[in-house]
C-alpha cells in the first residue's frame, strides 16, 4: 500500500469514533442549551402572565391548556405551600402532526388576592428524533467531505512534498553498478529529504569507487600475472627442447605446461570479463552472424568428432546485428564450446538461426540445470577440470552488453537462445 | 637476419633470446627505453620485438621514433596488457604485429617468420624442406613434385610445424595457431590427433615425419 493511502486510510479509521464522540457531546449540549432558552421562555410567560393579572383578570378563568398553551387551577393553601415549582418533558397530541410531540411544561404556584394557583405552562420542544436523524445525516456528509478532502490532498499535496522522494525511489531499482548510471536527486528544502539525497549520492559514489577499484584490481592482478606466466610455460617449453626426457618425466612436464595453460586461460577470462565490464571495447560493426557461426563450427568440428558429436548450422533466416566483432566471437564461441563439451556422445549439437534468435541445443545430462546459476562464475556444471567456469558468465555478460536476451531452458534437450532485440 | 629484442623483464628476455638464437638469427638486446632508442637509432634491424611497457617510457613511443625517421624495420608488438586500443593504435601507428602475453615459443617464431617474410618479399618464394616445396601465396604443397591436397587446418599444421621446424611444438601452441585463439579453452586437445594423422598419410612419400613427443606435442623432423 502506497504511503499516501496508509495516511488517508489511518485518518478515516480514526476520524469515525472522533466524530460519533463529538457527535454526542455537541447533541447534549445543543439539548441543554435548548433546554434554557425553554425554561427561560416558560418563566418570562409566568412574570408576563402576573404583570396582565391586574388588567386582564379573565386570564384566572385560562384553563384549557391546549388552548392557551398554559392553564391556571386554583389550590388549597397547604398544597400552595407544599407545591416546589418544576419543568418537566411530556407528550402531547399535535393536530398539524397528528401525533404525539415531546412538549416542556412549567409548573408553578401564585397567590393572587389571597387565592392560591397552580400555573402550568407548556411550549412544543425540539423533536429529538428528527434533531438525532438530521443530525447523523449532517455527520455522515461532514465525514464525506472531510475523507475527500483528505484524500484530494494528500494526493495533490503529499505527491508534490514527496516528489524528491518518489524521483529516487523511481530510479534506484534500475540502477546497476556496472553501469554508469547516475542518480539524478531533486533539489528540495525539507531537511529529511536532503539528507536522504545526500546519503544516497554519497553510497552510490563510494560503491561505485569500491566497485572501480575492485575491477581494477582484477585488471591489473591479470596483467601482473601474465609475465611470470609467460616465463614459466616458455622456460619449460625450451627445457622439453634442450633435455632427453623419459616417458614419465614428459607426462609430468605435459602436466605442468597444461595446468599453466589453464591458468593462462584463466587469467585471460577474468581479463576478459573485467573488460567487458569496464566496457572497453567500443568498435561495432554489422556482424553477419549465419557466416560467423559457420567461420565457428568449422573451428570446432575436430574438437567435436573427436567427441563423436555431430555439429549442425539451421539458417532459417538471415541475422544481422551490430556489436562488436571479437565480442560476437567469444559469444558463440563460449556457446558452442559449452555445448559439445558437455554435449552427449553420437547425439548432435544443433545451431538454429533465425532473424532474431540463435539458439544452441544439445543433449547432456538428463536434467535441467539450476537457471538462477548456469551464467554465475565459476558454477561448474560438471567435473570437468578444465573448464574455467567463466565460459557462460562471459557469454551473459556479453549478451547484457548489447542487450541481447540469453536464456536457458531444458526440455530433453539443454536449450541456450539468443533473442535479438529489434533494430529500432 | 638481425633481431632486436626490447624487454625489461630479464627473464623474459632471457627466453626470446635462447629461442630465437636458436632459428639461427643475430639478436641484440635493450632493457630501457633509453637504450633501446639509442639502439633503434643507429642500427637497421629486420625486426624488432616491442615490450610496450618499460620502466622508463612507452614502447609506443619508441615505435613513433622509428617511423618518424623514416626505418622500415619489421615491428612486433609484446605486451603483457592485452588491451584492443594499445594493439589499434600499435597497428596504427605501423607495427606489423601484436603479440599478447603468454605466448608460445612456436607463434614467437611464427610470428618473427611472417614479418620476415612480408618484409624480404619472400612471400612468394617456395619454402624447400627436404623433397617437400610450400608456394606460400598459393597455400600449394609438392611432395617430390606431385601436388598433394591439403584442407586448411592440414596445410597450416604442416606451414607452423615447417616455421618450427626441428623443434617442439606443443599441442597447445598447436591448437591456438590453426584452430584459433578461441579454442583454447576446450577441454583436451587431443582432437588435433585426426589431423595430424591424416597429414601424415598425405606426406607418406615425403622425407620429411611429424613425430609425436610423448604428450607433449609434435616435432617436424628432416630425414
Amino acid at each position: 500500500m502506497k504511503l499516501l493511502n496508509h495516511t488517508s486510510k489511518y485518518l478515516a479509521i480514526l476520524l469515525v469514533p472522533l466524530i460519533t464522540i463529538w457527535a454526542f457531546i455537541f447533541y447534549y449540549a445543543m439539548l441543554d442549551e435548548i433546554y434554557d432558552s425553554l425554561d427561560d421562555g416558560l418563566e418570562n410567560q409566568k412574570i408576563l402572565l402576573l404583570q396582565r393579572l391586574p388588567t386582564n383578570p379573565e386570564i384566572l378563568e385560562h384553563t384549557d391548556l391546549e388552548l392557551w398553551n398554559h392553564s391556571i387551577t386554583p389550590i388549597s393553601k397547604t398544597y400552595h405551600d407544599q407545591f416546589t415549582e418544576r419543568y418537566s418533558d411530556t407528550l402531547m397530541y399535535m393536530l398539524n402532526e397528528k401525533d404525539f410531540e415531546p412538549v416542556r411544561t412549567y409548573e408553578t404556584k401564585m397567590a393572587y388576592n389571597d387565592v392560591y394557583y397552580k400555573v402550568k405552562f407548556i411550549t412544543s420542544m425540539v423533536e429529538e428524533d428528527d434533531l438525532i436523524q438530521d443530525l447523523v445525516t449532517y455527520l455522515i456528509v461532514l465525514y464525506a467531505i472531510l475523507m475527500i478532502t483528505i484524500v484530494v490532498l494528500n494526493n495533490l499535496m503529499l505527491k508534490k512534498i514527496w516528489k524528491p522522494f518518489h524521483s529516487l525511489m523511481a530510479q534506484l531499482p534500475n540502477f546497476r553498478i556496472e553501469k554508469n548510471h547516475q542518480i539524478q536527486t531533486k533539489d528540495t528544502s525539507i531537511v529529511e529529504f536532503k539528507l536522504l539525497n545526500a546519503s544516497i549520492t554519497t553510497l552510490i559514489e563510494q560503491s561505485r569507487a569500491r566497485y572501480l577499484e575492485q575491477q581494477h584490481f582484477i585488471e591489473n592482478a591479470s596483467h601482473e600475472l601474465q609475465t611470470p606466466l609467460a616465463i614459466s610455460i616458455n622456460k619449460l617449453e625450451l627445457f622439453l627442447e634442450n633435455t632427453n626426457l623419459s616417458e614419465s618425466e614428459l607426462n609430468t612436464m605435459a602436466s605442468i605446461l597444461d595446468n599453466l595453460g589453464r591458468l593462462t586461460r584463466l587469467n585471460k577470462s577474468l581479463l576478459l570479463l573485467s573488460k567487458i565490464e569496464n566496457r572497453q571495447f567500443t568498435d561495432e560493426e554489422m556482424i553477419d552472424f549465419n557466416q560467423l557461426i559457420i567461420t565457428i563450427t568449422e573451428d570446432f568440428e575436430d574438437l567435436a568428432s573427436h567427441k563423436h558429436i555431430g555439429l549442425k548450422v539451421e539458417s532459417i533466416e538471415q541475422l544481422h546485428f551490430q556489436t562488436n566483432k571479437d565480442l560476437a566471437i567469444v559469444l558463440l564461441t563460449n556457446l558452442i564450446k559449452n555445448a559439445i563439451v558437455h554435449g552427449q556422445q553420437n547425439h548432435t549439437v544443433t545451431i538454429g538461426i533465425t532473424h532474431n534468435s540463435i539458439v544452441v541445443r544439445n543433449y547432456g545430462l538428463e536434467a535441467a540445470l539450476d537457471s538462477n546459476f548456469v551464467f554465475s562464475r565459476f558454477k561448474k556444471i560438471s567435473t570437468d577440470k578444465k573448464s574455467t567456469g567463466l565460459g557462460l558468465a562471459i557469454a551473459k555478460a556479453i549478451s547484457e552488453k548489447y542487450r541481447i536476451e540469453l536464456s536457458y531452458s531444458y526440455t530433453s534437450q539443454h536449450i541456450f537462445s539468443l533473442h535479438f532485440p529489434s533494430v529500432s | 637476419m638481425k633481431l632486436l629484442i626490447i624487454e625489461d623483464e630479464p627473464e623474459m628476455l632471457e627466453n626470446m633470446v635462447q629461442t630465437l638464437e636458436r632459428q639461427h638469427y643475430v639478436v641484440e638486446t635493450a632493457s630501457d627505453y633509453k637504450s633501446a632508442l639509442h639502439k633503434i637509432g643507429v642500427y637497421d634491424y629486420d625486426c624488432i620485438l616491442l615490450d610496450i611497457t618499460l620502466p622508463d617510457g612507452n614502447g609506443l613511443e619508441l615505435l613513433k621514433a622509428l617511423k618518424s625517421s623514416g626505418k622500415d624495420d619489421g615491428v612486433i608488438i609484446v605486451s603483457a596488457k592485452d588491451s584492443l586500443d594499445d594493439r589499434l593504435e600499435g597497428l596504427n601507428l605501423g607495427a606489423d604485429d601484436y603479440l599478447p602475453k603468454p605466448f608460445h615459443m612456436a607463434e614467437l617464431h611464427a610470428r618473427v617468420k611472417a614479418v620476415l617474410r612480408r618484409r624480404h618479399f619472400e612471400g612468394n618464394q617456395q619454402i624447400n624442406i627436404g623433397n617437400v616445396a610450400v608456394a606460400p601465396e598459393s597455400r600449394e604443397v609438392k611432395v617430390d613434385g606431385n601436388p598433394i591436397v591439403l584442407n586448411r587446418k592440414e596445410y597450416d599444421i604442416l606451414m607452423y610445424l615447417i616455421t618450427n621446424k626441428k623443434r617442439l611444438v606443443t599441442k597447445s601452441a598447436l591448437a591456438e595457431h590453426v584452430w584459433g585463439d578461441h579454442i583454447d579453452q576446450a577441454d583436451s586437445f587431443d582432437f588435433i590427433y585426426s589431423q595430424i594423422k591424416n597429414l601424415r598419410k598425405k606426406l607418406e612419400h615425403a622425407t620429411i615425419t611429424i613425430e609425436a613427443v610423448y604428450g607433449v606435442g609434435y616435432k617436424l623432423e628432416v630425414m
